[in-house]
Parts: C-alpha cells; structure tokens; sequence
C-alpha cells in the first residue's frame, strides 16, 4: 500500500472569514520610505564612496558599526497604558533585565528610539499616542505588545477600542500574547534590534531576513 | 441598628416600598423623594459609606437608577432604587447628601444620558467631550464604527 | 524654615500644567490638569477615561463562561479578585453551591495575589518618590523580585503569569499540582523575610519619613462620604473590611487581624499595606495546614456557551480587593448573559477622593499621595 506524504496545507485563515484581514490591509499605517533623513549631499557623497572601486568596504563597515550602536542602545520611551504594561515592568526589572540589551526605559519622548504600545488603545487616547510618537526624534521604531495593540484584543468589539495600534502609527513588530510574558516580549525585541542590524546608509530599511520563530 | 429596623423606618418615609428580606434593604423609591430618601439613609439610618449609583436600562420601561450605601458600624446594607419612567432622563442629584456621587452621576450622565439636576459640574467622564450617543442605553450598538479607528 | 504651604503667594499668576496620560508615574493613563500657585496645587481637574475597554457593554454580549478572563482585565494586578467578584455575582442569583476546597483555593489565590498586588505597590511607589535612575528602584526591584516568586506559583497552576481564568461559576478550574504546597511554603517564608529587611530599609530613611508622613491626609468622614475602600479607609481610622465585616468564600474560617491606622496619611496608608502582608501570610499557612479533599467545582468543566444559565435576578457581590471593595451588580434575564453588569471598580472611587485632598499639597506630593492611592486604571476606566 503507497504511503503518501502529507501535503503542506495553506494554513486556514485565523479568521473566520477575511473581513478583518481585509480592514487591516486598509486601515494599517505604512511607515514612509525614509526611516533616516539625510541630507542629499550626504547621500550623494556616501553613493559615490560606495560606488568607487574599493569604497564598499569602507561603507559597509561603517554600515555595520552605525547599525551596531544603533540597536545595542534603544531607549524605549516607558508608555505603558494596561496590563501589558506591567508585563513590560516586569521586563525592565530584576528577572528579565532588558538594561543589558542597551534597553533604558526613558520616560522622555524627545530622548527615546522606541515606543512599546503596551496595553490597549482606546479613541480616546489615540491622539495622545500619535503626539508622543511625533515628538520622538528620527529614526524611531514602535512594538506593538499585546493582543489589543496588535488588534483591539479581546475588546475589539468595544466602541471605544481602537482595532490596532498600527491604525495610529507604523509599527516594526507585533508581539503577541495576552499578556505576553516577558520572555515574549524579549523575543520581539531581539528581532526588533535584528530588523536594525539591517539599516542601510542611504536610510533605507532593507527587508529584514526573514526569521521564523 | 439591624436591617429590620432599617425596614421599619424607611417604611415611615413617604413614596419608599421595601422589598424582600435581611440584607440588603432594598427599597423602592419614587423619583420625587429620590433625594430625602438618601438624606433619611445618611442621618437616620446612619449609612455614610457611598458604595456606588448606576442605571440600569429597562428598555419600554425606562431607565432605573441604583444606589448602593452602607452603615459600616451596623453592618447594614441599604439599596435605594428609583424608576424613572419612560423617555424620562432626568433625576435628582445625591452630590449634596454624598460627594462619592458626583464621579459616579458623571458616568451615570456619560452611559445612559441621564441628567443628574443638582450635579456641580455634570459632564462626560469616561468618553470624550466631543463624543456622540450614550453607550450602554440598549439601544446603542456595542461595535459602532468609530473612523478611521474602528 | 518656614512651611512651603504656608507661604502667601502675593503673585497672582496661576499655572494650569498638564500632568499628561503619559507620565512616568508608572501608574497607567490618567491625566491631571493641576492649577498651580508656584508649587502649591490649588486645584486639579482629574481626567480618566483614557483605558475605557467597553467591560460593561461586552458583558452583555459575552456568556458567564467566557466573560471571567476578560474581568481580570479590570483590575490586571489583582485579576484573582476581580473574576472572583463577577463569578461570585453569577453563584449568588443562582444560589450556586462552591464546594469547599475550591472556596479554600479561591482565598488562597485571592491571598497571594494581595501579597504580589502590594509588592508591586511598593516598588512603584518608592521608585515614583526616588526617581527611576535614582535610589528608587532599589525597593522597586526588591520587590519586583519577589513577586516573580509568586508569579511563578501562579503560572505552575494556571499557566499564566498576570491574567488568569482562573475562576468559574460553581468553582474554580484548576487544582493545585504535585510539590505546589511546599513550594509555596517555602516563598511565603522567604517573602516574610525580606519584608522586614525593606521595611526596616525604609523606615531609617529620613526622606521617605519626611515625603509620607503628614501627606495626603483623608478624614474619616471625607473617606466614608466618597465610598474610599481597602487600605485608604482603614488608614483613616475605619475598621472596614469585607473578609471580617461580610465575609465570603469561608473567610469566616481563617484567623486574621484586620490593621487600621488613625493618621490618614501615606504613611499610615503604608502602615496598613504592610501589616497585611503578614495577615494575607498568615492566612496562606492556615489555608495550605488545612485544604480539605474535595471536587474543585459544583459544575463541569466549560465545554460550551449555553452551559451557564443564571436565573432571573439580581445581586451584588463584593470582594476585597488589594485596592478596596471591588464589586459587580449582575441583573441577570435567565439567558447565558447578563441583562446588565455594572463593575464596582475600587480605584474608581479612590481616585474620586483626589480632588478633595490635592489643593494644598505641593507637586511633589502630588506623585507620593497618587502612589498611595495606588489606582489601577483597568479598574477606574473600565
């Protein structure tokens, strides 16, 4: 008897129709091509050293080294707003310490890298959240930690929950969970400093390697 | 003070009804004598712990407000409730007798609609100024659409 | 030197600042709109609303067998006590019988959730006073410490670290596993240890002395008239507690001292925190000395929506809570959901009395008396 492999199945949607697959691919925010702004000459200037024979090297390396102080030190700006919150605590604290990744959670918008949505969104706070994030100074990254960040969560159905913090602004990686453990949370951040690693000099983010988890 | 001496006096107060047995002393109230009643509990009964105030919506019936009062030192629980009637949104504030009211009637206003007279300073507290309809009447849709947030 | 507060402020310029929803105060979304005279507060404007998540509304629309998960959500660092609030509600308009065991289990819970509630009180609120880079984090990552002890009880039982199911209507849905006991024993010891190293760490501090005490200070008759509960009543001179006053879930069991302080103040407030982590410790070993074998539930595991129906009625139910008497009125229609659920959210009407003790404090007292206070905005906002 002809033992057959199994066939790869198309996982089925989470959903149980694609409806709110659907209002997602809408409604999310798009981060802009520029994460970085520099300057055209600068530009101009790096395109010619790279492009000069033997130049690459001295870019790349440079690249590499930006990149690299670049995501050893992102100062998450603290905004925790529920539960998740105290997960995020929790993460910065004793156990999980996240201060040896380069993690000092700084209460300051104007000083921090990174925003971690931690907890629910509702309308009434979403405008606050889109000042906070256009106060932080380029180039800045958001983490979307929760359930109720990455969709509205088990309130999605409320009248005064936002369906997602990526309706407000654009975010880097979704971590999910209800809430997610500080383990969790530690993996979404080491991609995150992964997805860094990846910036290139003319400010444009390259798409990360793709990691399965 | 044990919970059928509450019964016995509130029995004395114009428009009360009582219900029920023991704890908690539920007494049904009509709108008019909505406020004395919660001064008859404070000074008589001597419940001066606030517990809370809610409305419930009765659909056809109209709106029902609850209020919940303790008398820590008897241990006696008291529930005054009164039906507002039909399309009626308005009642008599309990801000003079209790100030824990005046949050608790600011979320009664923001909800339901109900317009507390008296209050010192009756808006929304929950929702924003600026928001449209009062959520937990039955007749508001928990998912209302809310662009481009939801 | 003379008194900041007592000072005329000939100057007749007001500074209305913004004490933002983001703010490093680690305690959630609240904003408050001070009026200042220099650096005295002559008036706030208390904004909450700002973490409203609809509990009231989707209770309507959510069974009696999915809605406990989503209660934890109302006070997240006390979930124990806020399902065990709406799950009480259902068993009351249904006179539902909870079997011993599982009433043992629920107070254990609700025991050990109150010694990681305050243990993240503490921290918070000293790191608050000391500043984050400060010396403030040293308590606050003490006290982080040993609340992962306790967290991790929770997570061998439940499988959850912060928000549990825990609770069911007729019980609770999870027994204790092998070797649960002793680990227990042995962090509840630890715990009681190191207690008295931080209180005594903190009581040589002359600055945490000079911040706590004298600060804030609620009367007796301010407390009861706003409908205060929980640690803020019983240190403004109120003996009032639901597990002696109204006891629930065998309460009347246990042997336990209820503390109550006169001074009103942080410090009293304090006081009574940390006398109620010896009590809740107290209560851990009685229940742990004597669990009675038993069914953990009168109804059968959850297999579906319409396995719960409540009869027509009403009720109220309350617990205490870290915070205060956190309470659900359930109207029930005799379907598998509620007709109304109203949530008695305890910080909801502790943070009522901020207003009425705020103008007079300076800014700095400000963040010492909201860490007394000690809100959770899952609960105030709902």
């Amino acid at each position: 008897m002809e033992i057959k492999a199994p066939v790869p199945q198309i996982p089925v949607p989470f959903w149980k129709d694609v409806k709110d697959l659907q209002e997602w691919e809408t409604h999310h925010q798009r981060r802009p091509d520029a994460g970085d702004k520099h300057s055209a000459l600068f530009e101009q200037v790096t395109e010619g050293i790279h492009n000069f024979p033997g130049g690459f090297a001295l870019t790349t390396v440079a690249d590499g080294f930006f990149n690299w102080a670049r995501k050893s030190s992102v100062w998450p700006v603290s905004f925790g707003l529920a539960c998740c919150a105290i997960e995020m605590m929790a993460t910065f604290a004793s156990r999980f310490d996240v201060e040896r990744l380069g993690m000092v959670p700084w209460a300051s918008p104007r000083h921090s890298d990174l925003m971690i949505v931690s907890g629910t969104v509702t309308i009434k706070m979403a405008p606050m959240l889109k000042r906070i994030y256009d106060q932080m100074p380029d180039p800045k990254w958001v983490v979307s930690m929760g359930s109720c960040a990455n969709s509205g969560g088990p309130f999605r159905h409320g009248y005064h929950v936002v369906k997602g913090v990526d309706r407000v602004v654009a975010v880097d990686v979704y971590v999910p969970g209800c809430p997610p453990p500080p383990e969790s949370l530690l993996n979404g951040l080491l991609l995150l400093q992964d997805q860094i690693a990846h910036f290139r000099r003319t400010g444009h983010r390259a798409e990360p390697t793709p990691k399965v988890d | 003070m044990t919970p059928d001496r509450a019964r016995e006096l509130l029995g004395t107060v114009a428009g009360v009804t009582l219900s029920g047995a023991g704890t908690p002393v539920v007494a049904q109230v009509e709108p008019a004598q909505w406020l004395d009643a919660a001064r008859f509990a404070k000074d008589t009964l001597g419940c001066a712990f606030f517990s809370f105030l809610t409305a419930i919506d009765w659909k056809e019936q109209g709106l029902e407000i609850v209020a919940w009062v303790d008398n820590l030192d008897a241990r006696v629980s008291v529930e005054l409730r009164t039906k507002l009637g039909p399309g009626v949104t308005s009642c008599a504030s309990l801000t003079p007798v209790y100030r824990g009211a005046n949050w608790m009637e600011r979320e009664g206003f923001d909800m339901f609609g109900v317009r507390f007279e008296g209050h010192p300073d009756l808006r929304r507290i929950l929702l924003a100024d600026d928001w449209e309809g009062h959520p937990l009447l039955k007749s508001y849709a928990v998912d209302t659409p809310h662009p481009p947030y939801r | 030197m003379p008194d900041v507060r007592a000072l005329d402020y000939a100057g007749s310029e007001r500074l209305t600042m913004n004490m933002g929803p983001q703010h490093p105060s680690a305690h959630g979304v609240f904003r408050a709109i001070l009026t200042l005279e220099g650096e005295t507060v002559v008036g706030v404007d208390a904004v909450i609303g700002y973490l409203h998540r609809c509990h009231e509304k989707l209770a309507e629309t959510l069974a009696y067998v999915q809605y406990p998960t989503i209660a934890s959500k109302t006070d997240y660092v006390a979930a124990m006590s806020s399902e065990l609030a709406y799950v009480m509600a259902a068993e009351r308009i249904g006179s539902f019988e909870v079997p011993k065991r599982a009433q043992y289990l629920r107070v254990l819970m609700g025991e050990l959730q109150r010694i990681a509630s305050h243990c993240l009180w503490l921290g918070t609120w000293c790191m608050d006073m000391g500043g984050a880079l400060g010396g403030g984090a040293t308590i606050f990552l003490y006290c982080i410490r040993e609340r992962e002890l306790v967290l991790d009880l929770f997570e061998s039982l439940v499988g959850a670290r912060l928000l549990y199911g825990f609770h069911q209507v007729g019980g609770v849905r999870y027994d204790l596993p092998e070797g649960w006991t002793a680990e227990c024993r042995k962090t509840v010891a630890l715990i009681e240890q190191r207690l008295g190293e931080y209180e005594g760490m903190l009581e040589d501090n002359p600055f945490f002395m000079m911040r706590t005490k004298g600060v804030g200070v609620i009367s007796t008759a301010l407390a009861q008239d706003v409908g205060i509960s929980g640690p803020l009543l019983r240190g403004s001179g109120v003996e009032w507690d639901l597990r002696r006053s109204q006891p629930y879930s065998s309460y009347e069991d246990f042997a336990f001292t209820v503390p109550v302080e006169t001074g009103g103040d942080c410090y009293a407030r304090y006081k009574v925190r940390m006398v109620e982590f010896r009590q809740s410790i107290r209560i851990i070993r009685q229940i742990l000395d004597g669990l009675p074998a038993g069914p953990i539930s009168s109804r059968p595991g959850v297999k579906s929506l319409a396995q719960v129906k409540v009869p027509k009625g009403e009720a109220y139910a309350r617990v205490e809570g870290p915070r205060g008497e956190v309470g659900c009125f359930l109207v029930s229609d005799g379907s598998n959901k509620p007709y109304r659920m109203k949530w008695r959210g305890a910080s909801f009407s502790n943070l009522a009395v901020l207003p009425h003790i705020l103008p007079g404090c300076s800014v700095a007292d400000v963040v010492a008396i909201m860490g007394s206070v000690d809100p959770v905005f899952g609960e105030v906002d709902r």
